[in-house]
């Protein structure tokens, strides 16, 4: 690990412990927030006693769908939208504005993937006599990949929104309607447990992708 | 009469006007034969349509008016077989190997996988590239990119090579030294060679001929016949046939650069 | 011509949109959406409404709020990251990770920590806001190239001179790109803090008449705040694209 890796290690360390001494201290009152240790606590006895698997495998569900249409539908739109300039002129204020969308945001990181293909492809996909199914699928798709990946890890974070922020308001299970269920029974260690449980499963999910993808882009970066 | 390997006879580009832009004539009429095996070069100040000639003979981009013919068939619309390109801009493909790079045109063309291996060795090897073949093309410098671009157009073993400001983006040594290479590669593949640059030492030093473009719309207004032998390097710089070579180019040359920067006829001559 | 063109074609994709959500109305009927007619209709009627308009006021204040701090904050944290390489280092996949963080999740602790009402909303506009202006101000001063700072000094410019006339137009649109990706998540923070953390506004609105199964009001009030952001992004992005065009 480096330097710069135990520096930041050092200031989330010591955020987490400045909140733990100020919930211990009673600077915040347990009514607002319990010390970031018992939350820990209070979700690995929440996990053990399996009483929110279910709430857990709906909104993974819920997000693995949510992800793949977008993925799926985002994909597609962007291409067709890149086939047709006139009509995407037309629809980028609108994309723009609504890129909080999982689906707009994979349009948007197909469309700027297929911008990024150098031109020269193009000419070498001829000079070898390519078919444009067979340069597409050789050629662009490969040089666009980075792009895509991007759009991937982006529709994966506004999937987990969207989904939790529905479950808030309008469903009778998962993990955001459970922290609702919480809140209003003034139930802070289990909603104090949940919250963490998503920005851990999040942030554990993103950071797996992050290496992943920095792995995959080592050699193409040269670093 | 020769028969030549490629032919070029009244060849025209214009590009039509588009959105309230004139149509530009970008090209010609040009007539150019080049000789089976000869190394032949095209100088020309920027934007006279050198490029634009190299496309039209690949079959890249059509020619307005004019015939092209390659070993004897027409060219139009696709780039023939027998015909290898090798572009200005680094068009490795980042995500695969040097290896792969090489092996691209020889898998899709369904080449049976020894014999695959064995003419991507050679070419990795002749082209210098032997302890980076399990590279990426990221981790390589430019000069060595465009050695992987060139291999990869070799291995399919083109009788006719294209090659469009290949080392446009190098420093003048390594330009000088890549200019070896190439005299090397033309001279053991027998190829037809046709090299675009901007460079006249460098057209002088490889070339059998050099022809010097006038400002665009390019045509030919001058042909000159190196007469250097078969057998030659980048030593021959020192020779002073070299100076007469490039000093003959930059006279026709002068002229066509100063239109080429916008000033009047001449202004700048006195 | 291509103005009038561009104009032509927008007005076309509205009209698809449109004709899909009649569509859409038809296939699925009354209960579930309203018409594009009865909407626009609606949407008419509550602005006759004096009561509305104090909605309208209560999110566009608490947005203003939120939007000031998202802007000035992030812009003020993105260059002090962005000049202060070991910061910005250290910082960076922290902020890129709060950045995909669902903040929705949080809504609880903000309630409670600031109750119902402005504050709680003015909360939740700026931690979804902030985080993207950060990083897109952090990157365009890192990304600030040497040789204009070497040009200032050979101009012999004074320290006021080169962040005036160098550094402010070099880094401008890469910021201004972050500030139009902050307007729009801002405004999606407000709107969220209102459906959870308020009696008043337009989300708050918009989640009353989904509960009273009020389609009219739901829709109208989303067509509303729709091309409320829809116009003020075309013009964001206009100046945006105005701005990289240049450089």
């Amino acid at each position: 690990m480096g330097r710069l890796a135990w520096i930041r290690l050092g200031v989330i360390a010591g955020f987490i412990g400045l909140l733990e001494i100020l919930c211990r201290g009673g600077a915040i009152g347990r009514l607002t927030m319990i010390p970031p240790s018992e939350m820990a606590a209070a979700l690995v006895e929440l996990i053990a006693s399996g009483a929110v698997d279910d709430d857990i495998g709906r909104t993974l569900g819920s997000v693995a769908a949510a992800f793949t249409l977008a993925v799926v539908f985002g994909f597609v739109g962007g291409v067709a939208l890149h086939a047709i300039p006139r009509l995407r002129r037309a629809a980028d204020p609108l994309l723009a504005t609504y890129y909080a969308v999982p689906f707009f945001v994979m349009i948007i990181a197909t469309l700027n993937g297929l911008d990024r293909i150098p031109r020269v492809l193009d000419k070498v996909a001829r000079t070898h006599r390519m078919r444009p199914l067979e340069t597409a699928l050789r050629l662009k798709l490969p040089a666009a990949a980075p792009y895509l990946f991007t759009g991937v890890k982006l529709a994966i974070a506004y999937s987990f929104i969207g989904v939790i922020a529905s479950e808030f308001i309008l469903a009778a299970s998962g993990l955001g309607y459970q922290i609702a269920y919480a809140y209003n029974n003034f139930d802070n260690r289990t909603m104090y447990a949940l919250m963490l449980f998503v920005l851990t499963l999040v942030t554990t999910i993103n950071m797996a992708l992050y290496v992943w993808e920095r792995r995959l882009q080592r050699r193409r970066l040269g670093r | 009469m020769t028969v030549f390997h490629a032919e070029l006879a009244g060849v025209a580009r214009t590009y039509p006007g588009v959105a309230g832009h004139p149509a530009v004539h970008a090209l010609g009429p040009v007539d150019l034969g080049l000789v089976r095996g000869e190394f032949f070069s095209v100088v020309g100040p920027s934007g006279c349509g050198k490029s634009t000639l190299l496309e039209v003979l690949a079959g890249l981009s059509p020619a307005s008016t004019g015939t092209i013919v390659f070993e004897g068939a027409p060219v139009a619309g696709a780039v023939p077989d027998g015909i290898g390109v090798v572009f200005q801009e680094d068009a490795s493909f980042p995500w695969l190997s040097v290896w792969d790079n090489v092996a691209f045109g020889l898998r899709r063309a369904g080449i049976e996988p020894g014999e695959t291996e064995r003419r991507v060795r050679e070419a990795i090897a002749f082209m210098g590239l032997k302890d980076f073949a399990h590279a990426y093309p990221a981790q390589l410098s430019g000069g060595m990119r465009q050695r992987v671009c060139i291999a990869r157009t070799l291995v399919l073993r083109p009788r006719l090579i294209l090659l469009d400001e290949p080392f446009g983006a190098l420093d003048a040594q390594t330009r000088l030294l890549m200019g070896d290479e190439l005299l090397r590669l033309w001279r053991e593949t027998g190829a037809t060679v046709l090299l675009i640059t901007h460079a006249l030492d460098e057209a002088a030093m490889l070339s059998d001929r050099v022809g010097a473009m006038s400002a665009r719309p390019g045509r030919f207004i001058d042909i000159v016949e190196t007469g250097w032998p078969r057998e030659r390097d980048s030593r021959i710089v020192a020779q002073s046939g070299f100076g007469k070579i490039t000093g003959r180019l930059w006279t026709s040359l002068r002229e066509e650069s100063l239109k080429a920067l916008g000033h009047a006829h001449g202004a700048a001559a006195g | 011509m291509t103005a009038i063109r561009r104009a032509f074609d927008v007005a076309l994709l509205l009209a698809v949109l449109a004709a899909i959500w009649q569509g859409l109305y038809m296939f699925a009927g009354d209960v579930a959406i309203a018409s594009p007619a009865e909407t626009v209709r609606h949407v008419f009627v509550l602005l006759e409404r004096p009561r509305f308009w104090g909605h309208i006021e209560e999110t566009l204040s608490a947005f203003a709020y939120a939007l000031v701090i998202s802007w000035a904050g992030g812009v003020g944290i993105g260059v002090w990251l962005g000049a202060h390489r070991l910061s910005g280092e250290v910082a960076e996949p922290i902020l890129v990770a709060l950045y995909s963080l669902p903040k929705v999740t949080l809504y609880p602790l903000i309630l409670l920590v600031f109750g119902l009402g402005m504050p709680a909303k003015v909360a939740f506009g700026a931690i979804h806001g902030i985080i993207p202006v950060t990083i897109f101000t952090m990157n365009a001063v890192r990304n600030i190239r040497p040789v204009y700072v070497k040009a200032a000094r050979v101009l012999r410019l004074s320290p006021q001179q080169t962040v005036t006339g160098v550094l402010l137009p070099a880094t401008l649109p890469e910021v201004v790109s972050g500030l139009r990706v902050g307007f729009s998540l801002t405004l999606l923070g407000v709107l969220i803090g209102e459906m959870f953390a308020s009696k008043r506004g337009l989300g708050f609105l918009i989640i009353n008449a989904i509960g009273l199964n009020d389609v009219e009001t739901m829709m109208a009030v989303t067509l509303l705040l729709f091309v409320f952001a829809a116009a003020a992004n075309a013009f964001l992005l206009a100046l945006d694209r105005r701005l990289h065009k240049r450089v």
